[in-house]
């Protein structure tokens, strides 16, 4: 703990706020106990920590994180400032993996066991959505020891005809053993396959690979030829042609035509990215040195030439040729652009499973070097390189363009970036497979797919229309459609977003309406009820229970009313509930499962169920107090600056609303409990005013609440 | 002159037509005193009519055949819509007789040729727009106070040519006080009320006062301006401009306040230089349109040319400064007046802006017509001859000033989507207007002329037009949920968003009025259960009582 530390605001120099600064294991806390403001930094995000020259007031510090927030201490004692520096570079990058955060992370808040998460996606089941095996493609066992090579997947696909010696062969001639393997497979039998380099320098050539290929081109039995991309720009290959490694040759390989894309390798990337940030930092912006530092960081530039060659193949592939893939290693570019161009191709990828499906396959198993790209552990910083966060960046772009087409939201892409780099869950720890595997990961950590389930409705585009987008999605990819993403990279400089937020008043426009639907059930079953008592009093038929599915006319026109409103599937939310929250992806989701194993944690608290339908409140302010439990209206977010707990509410904190009040509060204030005047049993979100202390107070509580 | 003589020829047929979002159509032209169409001669294929004026520039491209002898060619049409047409005709004679027309008819002088004199108003008119917004209503509020009154000083336009016939001034102050300040401020544009805040500050617009080298003092003047200053406190003058544009108009007569002689107002200045000069400001829109239509453009040229354009930082400047002014209103409650040199362009954009930021009403689509029509129309902005041209040619004064008002204005609407009642489609419908229109309302370049010329007797006025209900309901957001209080934008680079749906629209098809239709469906759903869960409360109420009347009877 230091205690009065400067923050500096660098739109507010000289009104520094004053404070402490905590050291929890995970995070560094700043609390201004004036302002009543906190800044929290989760530890692993920490991404550079530099100590400026001391000045009159303190020694200053400067912190960066991975999520694009620069912070500026000032200390006062010029030794802490040391010590603090010491120790926020040694807890920031652990220099063993098993130091990680995710090693000591117990428990999440939703109480989720640890295996929730882990199962969700397997290679093998995702082949399958491709109908692959098939006669053309099989499963290959030859790597299930990871001997043919080690960054792949335990599981790889390669065309049915290949014999074993075509695949050691083919994976001897290419670099870290990356042999050819299937990617994706459209429905047209186009394929996208990738691999690493050729070994071929400036002559060696390779009948197995070559074969491979021809046998590759040949599982495609629509088309004549097929493409081979090398995703670097020319000069690259060239120069790696001197270190025995390079291009295939077109005169060798028959029926391939040959191109390069002219993507930067992870250098480029890396050092874009800093003038990026550095552009964004910049103290006193002026439009003209905002757009030229812009266009000098070159990052627009590289965006557009990832989304460029994704789009070329996606064409390729769309148009029946098949395409096999590489860079140098095969595991950063072209990782992106298989990614991308079936994300283009194929609607499955723009949900919020499928996406996560994609990032599993093509990141994680196909060995995506996360750990040393994210820089999880302390190591060659020139390992590090922004590629995940292109593939994310790149996404948004299309997601901007084409909202109808994605299930995910903005907030969705946010949250993996963060988690990628923030090694709280185990997801993203590790460089391949065989890492993950030896680290035991599923056993020690937490899913991060077993959190998102869990979150499911903050992730949701209100917008998605699955009918607008069923099959290729069609990007506009001119410089002038090629935006920054103020979200991502101006994400913490909250004066910089629009003051009204769509994100936020969109979703919140849908959970009222399925609020309100669920209260229009609880009322139209009480009206059953009464309708029941008032006409059958004199059949002494009280304790009978109601069936609202065969109410008397007048129900059975409300619920027309409300088919009639267009109510559509996609708009429909559920409750927002933990457990609910689950249950809304799509069925075959297999959290359910996991869910099911569990003690489940609503059932210990007693719910108002169907049977409450024929208990009525005993008089009519208990009745009306019941009724008004749940809010007619909500109050609008576009005016909340904080919650009631005055936690400043911010562009990119999570809003919820109390289905009690209608209020707004943040995260950590709202509760979960189920409202008597919703006809599901599932608990809604509530505020600390609206929770009830017991399950029970709503039946005795007399006052009609607004 | 008749327009007739000016057609040297109105048919052409085989012309392939090329626009943008259409493939290539084997069509005919037609030429008509106003319109140019373009007609695929097909059944359910619709015509287009373009207005002579929205043509912009014309470009002629022969193809040379050997030997020198010209074989037809293409016109290219530029729109001030900045639509791009590539009509290719195959007989040079005739591509030469439709450039030639086209650039008698598209480069009319006399406004009383324009179209709107000739165009019939089909509907009839529920209201004219041109007295909906009378300098009374308008000001009732700020009348009823009693410090402010409505002077007809100029009604002759004889103080201010560029004034309408009445304007609002202190109460305290007499015509012959006005009139002697107007000898002292450039186009007689003495110091009038252009808003007043809810808090009482208000603000004022003039010319610059004649200064000049020889420090000319006007007392009158002084007067006009410390009758709004309360006792014991300081007014602000802002003048748009940078301390060398004003020192070089001191030189030639002009100038800014001496401290000295108006001791109870604060004297500062801020440069709008970049919209006040005309030529700049319309080669800065010219560059970035340029740019924008450039369907090659690499990534980094895209950038470049963006900030080379200069537009993005005169919309940000324009926001910024208007932020600042609206502080001293808002915040310090201090009067401000302010000018430029002929107070006609910046000094315009600049108090439109504050009042779109501390006034809720001028958030509304009639809030905006009316803030329009006092701040623009009434109060001389030479629409007229800032709008002869589009970005695809240059005229002298020329200058899409108020083009970049509506760029301000698009800002707003992306940073605060809820707080405006009117979309940005009513933003372009307005561009479009004020270039070309078959309404009057932009004619002319002031009051005077609009008199003159019978603008607001033979012309329809757009505001007819868009009121009308079917109209209107287009330009509503469906998000709509006014704010009562102050807007403050955001004037970081990184906030500035570039209007794709009127810039890029040729280029990229634009999605925006789709996406606000499935906001639309998003809130109508939601109010539609809202008014039937409060519906389903009174029927489940009445039953409840009369169950619960009953069963306390026969206990």
């Amino acid at each position: 703990m230091l205690e009065n530390v400067q923050l500096l605001d660098k739109y507010n120099l000289r009104n520094p706020s004053k404070g402490t600064l905590y050291f929890a294991t995970t995070h560094l806390i700043f609390v201004d106990h004036e302002m009543r403001k906190e800044t929290w930094i989760l530890l692993p995000h920490i991404s550079t920590v530099e100590r400026l020259p001391i000045t009159t007031t303190g020694s200053p510090l400067l912190v960066r994180t991975k999520t694009f927030q620069s912070v500026f201490f000032v200390i006062p004692r010029e030794r802490d400032c040391h010590e603090m520096h010491q120790t926020l570079l040694r807890l920031s990058q652990p220099v063993n993996i098993e130091e990680l955060y995710c090693f000591n992370y117990k428990s999440t808040p939703d109480d989720l066991p640890k295996s929730a998460g882990w199962n969700f996606f397997d290679i093998q089941t995702e082949y399958q959505r491709m109908n692959v095996p098939n006669e053309h493609w099989v499963l290959c066992n030859a790597n299930r020891e990871y001997e043919l090579c080690d960054t792949y997947p335990n599981a790889i696909y390669v065309p049915s005809r290949a014999s074993t010696t075509v695949l050691l062969g083919s994976a001897s001639f290419r670099s870290r053993g990356r042999l050819p393997v299937l990617a994706y497979l459209h429905h047209n039998k186009a394929a996208i396959t990738r691999c690493s380099q050729p070994l071929s320098g400036f002559s060696a050539r390779c009948m197995e690979d070559e074969q491979m290929l021809d046998l590759i081109r040949r599982a495609n039995p629509n088309c004549g030829y097929m493409y081979v991309v090398d995703t670097r720009p020319r000069i690259n290959a060239m120069v790696n042609r001197a270190a025995g490694k390079g291009y295939e040759n077109e005169a060798f390989y028959e029926n391939i035509k040959f191109h390069f894309m002219g993507i930067g390798n992870i250098h480029v990337m890396r050092k874009s990215l800093q003038k990026l940030v550095e552009t964004c930092e910049q103290n006193t912006p002026t439009m003209s040195s905002f757009l030229s530092g812009l266009e000098s960081s070159g990052w627009l530039k590289h965006i557009k030439s990832i989304l460029d060659t994704s789009w070329w193949i996606a064409c390729a592939i769309d148009s029946g040729v098949s395409v096999c893939v590489h860079c140098s290693d095969g595991w950063d570019r072209t990782a992106q652009v298989c990614s991308l161009a079936a994300v283009c191709l194929e609607p499955h990828y723009r949900t919020i499973n499928g996406y996560q499906a994609l990032i599993e396959k093509d990141w994680l198993s196909f060995g995506h070097k996360f750990t040393s790209r994210c820089g999880h552990v302390a190591g060659d910083p020139r390992e590090r390189s922004p590629v995940f966060t292109q593939l994310l960046d790149c996404t948004w772009q299309l997601l901007r363009q084409v909202p109808e087409a994605f299930q995910f939201n903005e907030r969705f892409l946010l949250t993996l970036h963060d988690h990628a780099h923030a090694c709280q869950y185990g997801t993203f720890v590790g460089n391949c497979e065989k890492d993950r595997r030896d680290l035991r990961l599923s056993d020690r950590t937490f899913s991060l797919w077993g959190y998102m389930a869990s979150h499911l409705n903050e992730y949701k585009n209100p917008l998605y229309s699955p009918k607008a987008h069923p099959d290729l999605l069609k990007p506009d990819l001119s410089a002038q459609s090629i935006r920054f993403w103020r979200g991502m990279y101006c994400r913490h400089e909250s004066g910089v977003h629009p003051r009204e937020s769509l994100p936020d008043l969109l979703p919140a426009a849908v959970e009222h309406s399925a609020a309100l639907h669920q209260h229009i059930d609880y009322l139209a079953k009480r009206i059953t009820t009464f309708k029941k008592l008032l006409s059958g009093k004199k059949e002494k038929n009280l304790e009978s229970s109601v069936n609202y599915q065969n109410g008397n006319l007048e129900t059975v026109e409300i619920e027309t009313k409300t088919a009639g409103l267009h109510i559509d599937n996609k708009f429909i939310y559920e409750s927002g509930a933990n457990l609910s929250g689950m249950e809304c992806a799509n069925d075959d989701h297999p959290l359910k499962d996991t869910s099911s194993n569990k003690p489940q944690k609503p059932n210990t608290i007693p719910l108002i169920t169907e049977k409450t339908d024929d208990v009525i409140p005993p008089n009519l302010s208990a009745l009306e107090a019941e009724m008004n439990s749940v809010a007619l209206d909500w109050k609008s977010i576009k005016n909340v600056s904080e919650c009631s707990c005055s936690t400043p509410l911010d562009h990119f904190s999570r809003k919820h609303h109390c289905w009690g009040c209608g209020g707004c509060v943040c995260t950590r204030c709202v509760t979960r409990a189920p409202l008597p005047a919703l006809a599901a049993p599932a608990p809604a979100p509530l505020c600390a005013a609206c929770a009830p202390i017991t399950p029970h107070s709503y039946l005795n509580h007399q006052e009609p609440r607004n | 002159m008749e327009l007739i003589e000016l057609i040297l020829i109105n048919k052409l047929n085989g012309v392939i037509l090329k626009y943008p979002h259409h493939d290539n159509i084997d069509g005919s032209v037609c030429i008509t005193g106003h319109h140019l169409i373009l007609s695929s001669r097909k059944e359910g294929v619709r015509e287009l009519w373009l207005l002579h004026k929205n043509i912009d520039s014309i470009e002629k491209k022969e193809n040379k055949v050997s030997g020198g002898i010209a074989q037809g060619g293409s016109l290219y049409l530029k729109c001030k819509d900045l639509r791009i047409f590539q009509l290719d005709i195959s007989n040079s004679m005739e591509l030469n007789l439709v450039a030639q027309t086209l650039e008698n008819l598209s480069n009319l002088h006399n406004p009383s040729l324009f179209y709107p004199f000739f165009y019939i108003h089909m509907h009839p008119v529920m209201e004219n727009g041109y007295t909906l917004y009378s300098i009374e209503g308008e000001f009732t509020k700020v009348l009823a106070t009693e410090e402010w009154r409505i002077s007809r000083v100029n009604q002759h336009y004889t103080a201010a040519r560029g004034y309408a016939q009445a304007v609002v001034v202190p109460k305290g102050v007499d015509d012959e006080t006005l009139l002697a300040s107007a000898s002292f401020r450039q186009g007689g544009r003495f110091p009038v009320l252009s808003y007043r805040h809810n808090n009482g500050a208000v603000l004022l617009r003039a010319g610059q006062p004649l200064y000049g080298p020889k420090h000319r003092r006007c007392k009158p003047d002084e007067i006009i301006l410390n009758s709004v200053v309360n006792v014991g406190m300081k007014g602000v003058i802002y003048d748009l401009r940078s301390s060398n544009s004003i020192s070089q108009q001191q030189n030639k007569g002009g100038g800014t306040e001496s401290a000295a002689n108006y001791s109870q107002w604060r004297i500062y200045n801020r440069s709008m230089d970049d919209v006040d000069n005309q030529q700049q400001l319309l080669e800065s829109f010219a560059k970035l349109i340029d740019a924008c239509v450039d369907k090659e453009i690499s990534c980094d040229k895209w950038l470049s040319r963006l900030e080379s354009s200069g537009w993005s930082e005169s919309v940000r400047n324009s926001l910024h400064t208007a932020c600042i002014i609206a502080q001293h209103i808002h915040h310090k409650g201090e009067p401000v007046l302010i000018h430029g040199t002929g107070g006609e362009d910046a000094t315009l954009l600049v108090c439109s802006l504050v009042q779109i930021i501390l006034n809720p009403d001028c958030r509304t689509i009639r809030g905006l017509q009316a803030l329009i029509e006092r701040e623009w129309l009434q109060a001389g902005h030479p629409f007229g001859t800032r709008l002869r041209c589009g970005p695809y040619s240059s005229q002298a004064r020329a200058a899409p000033t108020f083009p970049l008002f509506l760029d301000c204005v698009r800002q707003f609407l992306e940073q605060f989507p809820c707080s405006f009642e009117y979309r940005q489609s009513f933003l372009i419908t307005l561009f479009e207007h004020a270039y070309a229109s078959q309404f009057g309302t932009f004619l002319c370049d002031n009051d005077q002329e609009r008199t003159t010329r019978d603008v607001y007797s033979q012309t329809t006025s757009l505001w007819s037009w868009v009121n009308q209900p079917d109209e209107l309901c287009a330009y509503i957001n469906p998000l709509y949920d006014p704010t009562p209080n102050v807007i403050w934008p955001s004037v970081a680079p990184m906030s500035y968003v570039i209007w794709e749906e009127l810039y890029l629209r040729w280029l990229v098809p634009q999605r925006t009025e789709e996406r606000e239709e499935q906001y639309k469906v998003i809130r109508t759903r939601e109010q539609h259960l809202r008014s039937q869960a409060q519906q389903l409360r009174r029927e489940l109420l009445d039953l409840a009582q009369q169950y619960y009347k009953t069963n306390v009877l026969e206990k």
